[in-house]
């Protein structure tokens, strides 16, 4: 996979500091999508994709939370929160999207492409 | 990348053509742009799974191997219900029949094998089908229904499996073969024989020798007539007699083609850019109709077309299992006969067991197994290496004394590349390293790991033997110093005396004090350690949501997709007439996709929205009925003495009792009761982890009993003589497991690991004691609220677990 340099990128609120608990996953939804949010116990804050990638599919919000990895609630993978890659033995990627926090304010990073997909321009 | 991707074309959507397409993207997945054509309106399919869908034990939806998701996800272009009618190698364009084309680079075909349809008089009626795909599979299964006579043309391994499904779905079957014995292809008669009558013991019945001359009917089959003039009345006919390689396509577009498309080591055809992989591909003179070799071509295919080194495809010894329940039957290479061949046959009529290996000038070539077989993967491996026969082989395989091998050692020699798991391609060598890299414990583990065992579960018993050779006493509960995960070294009995012993309170601080390799714990032992707290203090322990699996987190059952399973309490599978309108009122009114009575006597509402779940559980206004947790499920009643003739009991009432006693405790697993009025047993108390069975002088306790994987019989622990008695004899039994067992460990499994004896002397032995754990276990009882109306009333202050951030 090819990182991204020096990508414009849209921020949109999606919530306040209040409306995440520790080691338990939100699912936020934008039009058809859903995003995972979860906040490790450092206090870290971490978005991704609300699918697993197993060819089963399937959400990710109501998995476990251990240190910075999520295992997938239906297949037990274990997926790290800030790469969204899956550990060992399984393999598999989840879209991750920057979170910057201002004030209260929770603010998600997308891509024009992603923002466009979404029609939130 | 920045390059443009080539087009990779695949023909035919099914396990070989997409297996070669996975493997494909773990090697380089931005290499091509992908476009998959198929003819059946499904995405990918286990197609040996269709006898599981036929006997009804899975869905069309269990055996999906690839979700359209996956497609999706992968950026593969699908074109389902669209069949390819020409290729053009020279412009390298595919076109289909509603008029679609596609240009490519490299082209797959993978158009697997149609199913030979004897072409006698009348076999164009209707009633008359194959048995290959998913469509074949639904009209068997709409016809069980409506018609009552069946004939399976073909007593081969698809014949067989095909007039299985059939019986169990209630037919009167018979299999019509042209051999003298059945699956003569695979077996020698004597194994043919023992087959035959264990298959009529079953149920099935038998006309050998017959060559089918006519099929007769009006518009509908009504029977066939054979070459020898007798008849056969029959409604319904299935072809297995065969399959043939599907070559039309590669025909017509001029590839060479003999039995099936020829192609070279590399699974390359004569048309350049043009490979065929699977059923439809002849390789050195052979045409598979088996798995394990697509699984093997696949990989050798996928590696030429990601331009990675690979060694070239040299043919699969292939080897036939038969899964049918209750009969084993293996064969591998030669296995008739012959009069240059030299055979050592060990026939056992009363243990209905039969071993045949087969040698040419002392070197093994072929082997033959029914009833027992363990060996299977042994023969298999002689027979690849060219192995030579010794005194050692001899003994181990004839069983003479103290020289047999252990299952252990059997897998000790099997080859790494040898694959153990033929559904999904898994090989000893993977199986193994996934064991030592994540400390896998369980077969259960492997599966979810490496996905050997996933499928028709053939393979189990050599993966839990794989275990035991990796892991040596370690594996099987053999107790040695082992944490109860890969997260801590220290044992169950270790963590839970250090709780007690510092008070530890929550799930963080038992992980620090006990400091944890992983500091967060895992999937394994976060639940765990949320147990004990819960066991061990039930006074002050405040539940952990964020330590619990997502269905007790949830209160309900997730489904795979993402969707939820309410279960009502009915309290000993007793409900009113208005308590179902209720149900059927929200069952309508939330759209759920399915009503269905469980096992336990109780109703399943599956396909809720996870934001639904509150809102149906106030519209119930029912208890939850903790379908989901490790804790009392339900207890299963007869109709007992308030109605039944023949009952001494009132088993509803004590059913309801009971389940109105202990629900909602935590337990170390699921945990399921009966109750019966009479010995009869009606309600299935032998394999409950309690049974209750009433008779004219009180009740017999029946425990550890179980129906599940590896089912148990559940063995008497005391007999009592009034209800208070009984009452309290439960909830002792229950608080003792509650305190020693491991953490999802079924009784079935402590009553063997601690021993009956054990739990009676503490139990029923010691009257003070009994007291004393029933008291224990109903102070824990009354701390206890009832979920759903809890989970309501945090609902109200916040939607936290169930609803979504909507954003605009």
């Amino acid at each position: 996979m090819t990182t991204q340099v020096n990508q414009d990128l849209t921020y949109i609120k999606i919530g306040t500091l209040e409306d995440f608990r520790e080691r338990m996953g939100r699912v936020i939804r934008l039009k058809q999508k859903e995003i995972a949010v979860f906040l490790t116990t450092d206090g870290t804050l971490y978005a991704l994709d609300n699918r697993s990638p197993h060819r089963r599919g399937g959400p990710l919000a109501e998995g476990m939370v251990s240190g910075h990895f999520v295992l997938d609630p239906l297949y037990d993978w274990k997926i790290a929160l800030d790469s969204g890659q899956v550990q060992a033995p399984d393999s598999g990627l989840v879209q991750t999207y920057p979170l910057k926090v201002e004030g209260k304010n929770v603010q998600m990073g997308l891509t024009l492409e992603q923002a466009r997909q979404l029609g939130l321009e | 990348m920045g390059a443009i991707r080539q087009k990779l074309v695949l023909i035919g959507n099914g396990m070989a053509g997409v297996n070669t397409l996975e493997h494909i993207l773990k090697l380089s997945p931005e290499q091509y742009d992908i476009t998959v054509f198929g003819s059946e309106p499904h995405p990918n399919y286990n197609r040996i799974m269709l006898s599981y869908v036929l006997e009804g034990s899975k869905t069309i939806d269990d055996i999906i191997l690839n979700s359209w998701a996956w497609y999706e996800e992968h950026h593969i272009t699908l074109h389902t219900g669209t069949t390819i009618t020409a290729i053009d190698t020279q412009q390298k364009i595919v076109f289909a029949d509603n008029g679609l084309t596609a240009a490519y680079d490299r082209l797959i075909i993978a158009t697997g094998s149609n199913p030979i349809i004897l072409p006698v008089p009348g076999h164009q009626k209707q009633g008359v089908v194959g048995f290959r795909d998913i469509a074949d599979c639904s009209v068997m299964l709409e016809t069980a229904k409506q018609y009552r006579n069946a004939a399976v043309i073909g007593g081969g391994l698809l014949g067989l499996e095909a007039a299985k499904g059939l019986l169990n779905l209630g037919m009167n079957v018979t299999v019509i073969h042209l051999m003298a014995d059945l699956m003569e292809r695979q077996l020698d008669t004597s194994a043919s024989a023992m087959l035959k009558a264990e298959l009529e013991r079953q149920g099935l019945h038998f006309l050998m020798e017959k060559q089918t001359a006519e099929i007769y009917g009006g518009e509908r089959v009504e029977g066939l007539t054979f070459s020898d003039g007798t008849k056969l009345e029959s409604d319904f006919i299935v072809m297995a007699a065969g399959i043939r390689p599907n070559t039309a396509l590669a025909s017509a577009s001029g590839l060479e083609v003999k039995r099936g498309i020829v192609v070279d080591d590399y699974m390359q055809t004569s048309a350049e850019g043009v490979y065929a992989v699977g059923e439809c591909a002849e390789h050195r003179g052979v045409c598979y109709g088996l798995v394990a070799p697509l699984f093997e071509q696949g990989a050798v295919l996928a590696k030429q077309l990601c331009g990675v080194q690979t060694k070239p495809y040299e043919g699969t010894q292939v080897s036939t299992k038969l899964k049918i329940s209750g009969v084993d039957v293996f064969s591998t290479g030669v296995f008739l006969d012959q009069p240059e061949l030299t055979v050592i046959r060990k026939q056992d009529d009363w243990k209905q067991q039969y071993k045949k290996l087969l040698l040419k000038e002392n070197t093994i070539v072929g082997g033959v197994l029914y009833g027992d077989v363990s060996d299977s993967s042994r023969i298999q491996q002689w027979v690849r290496e060219g192995a030579a026969m010794t005194e050692a082989i001899y003994a181990e395989l004839m069983g003479a004394a103290g020289t047999a091998l252990s299952a252990a050692d059997r897998v000790a020699q099997m080859a790494d590349d040898e694959i153990v798991c033929g559904c999904n391609g898994v090989s000893k060598g993977s199986i193994v390293k996934a064991i030592k890299d994540n400390s896998l414990t369980s077969v259960d583990e492997v599966k979810a790991c490496t996905g050997a065992g996933r499928s028709c579960g053939g393979c189990v018993p050599t993966v839990s033997h794989l275990l035991q050779y990796v892991l040596g006493d370690e594996y099987a509960g053999q107790k040695t110093k082992t944490g109860i995960c890969g997260c801590t070294s220290l044992s169950r009995d270790e963590i839970v005396a250090t709780i007690k012993e510092k008070h530890l309170t929550t799930v963080k601080e038992v992980m620090h004090v006990l400091e944890w390799h992983n500091p967060e714990g895992c999937s394994k032992c976060r639940p765990a350690v949320n147990y004990y707290l819960g066991m061990l203090w039930p006074q002050e322990h405040e539940d952990e949501k964020d330590s619990r699996f997502v269905n007790e987190r949830m209160n309900a059952n997730i489904q795979k997709d993402g969707t939820y399973t309410v279960v009502p309490r009915m309290y000993g599978g007793v409900t009113t007439p208005q308590d179902l309108k209720k149900i059927a009122d929200v069952a309508v009114k939330y759209d759920v996709k399915m009503v269905k009575v469980t096992g336990g006597q109780r109703l399943d509402l599956i396909g809720v929205a996870k934001e639904d779940l509150p809102l149906v559980w106030e519209e119930l206004d029912m208890p939850s009925g903790y379908a989901y947790a490790k804790a009392l499920r339900t207890v299963k009643t007869c109709v007992g003495q308030q109605f039944c003739r023949f009952g001494t009991q009132d088993s509803i009432g004590m059913g309801i009792r009971l389940e109105k006693t202990f629900e909602r405790i935590d337990m170390p697993a699921k945990f399921k009761m009966a109750v019966n009025g009479c010995p009869r047993n009606c309600a299935e108390s032998c394999t409950k982890d309690i049974g209750i069975v009433g008779n004219d002088g009180g009740w017999e306790m029946f425990v550890g009993g179980n129906g599940g994987i590896k089912p148990r019989i559940a063995e008497l622990l005391c007999k009592v003589k009034t209800d208070e008695e009984l009452v309290q004899m439960v909830g002792a039994f229950t608080q003792y497991y509650r305190l020693t067992a491991n953490y999802l460990e079924r009784t079935s499994e402590w009553v063997e690991r601690v021993g009956i004896e054990a739990i009676k002397a503490e139990v029923v032995d010691n009257m003070d004691r009994r007291r004393e754990l029933y008291q224990d276990i109903l102070a824990a009882l009354a701390e206890l609220k009832e979920p759903w109306s809890t989970a309501l009333e945090e609902q109200r202050e916040s939607s936290y677990l169930f609803d979504a951030i909507q954003m605009k």
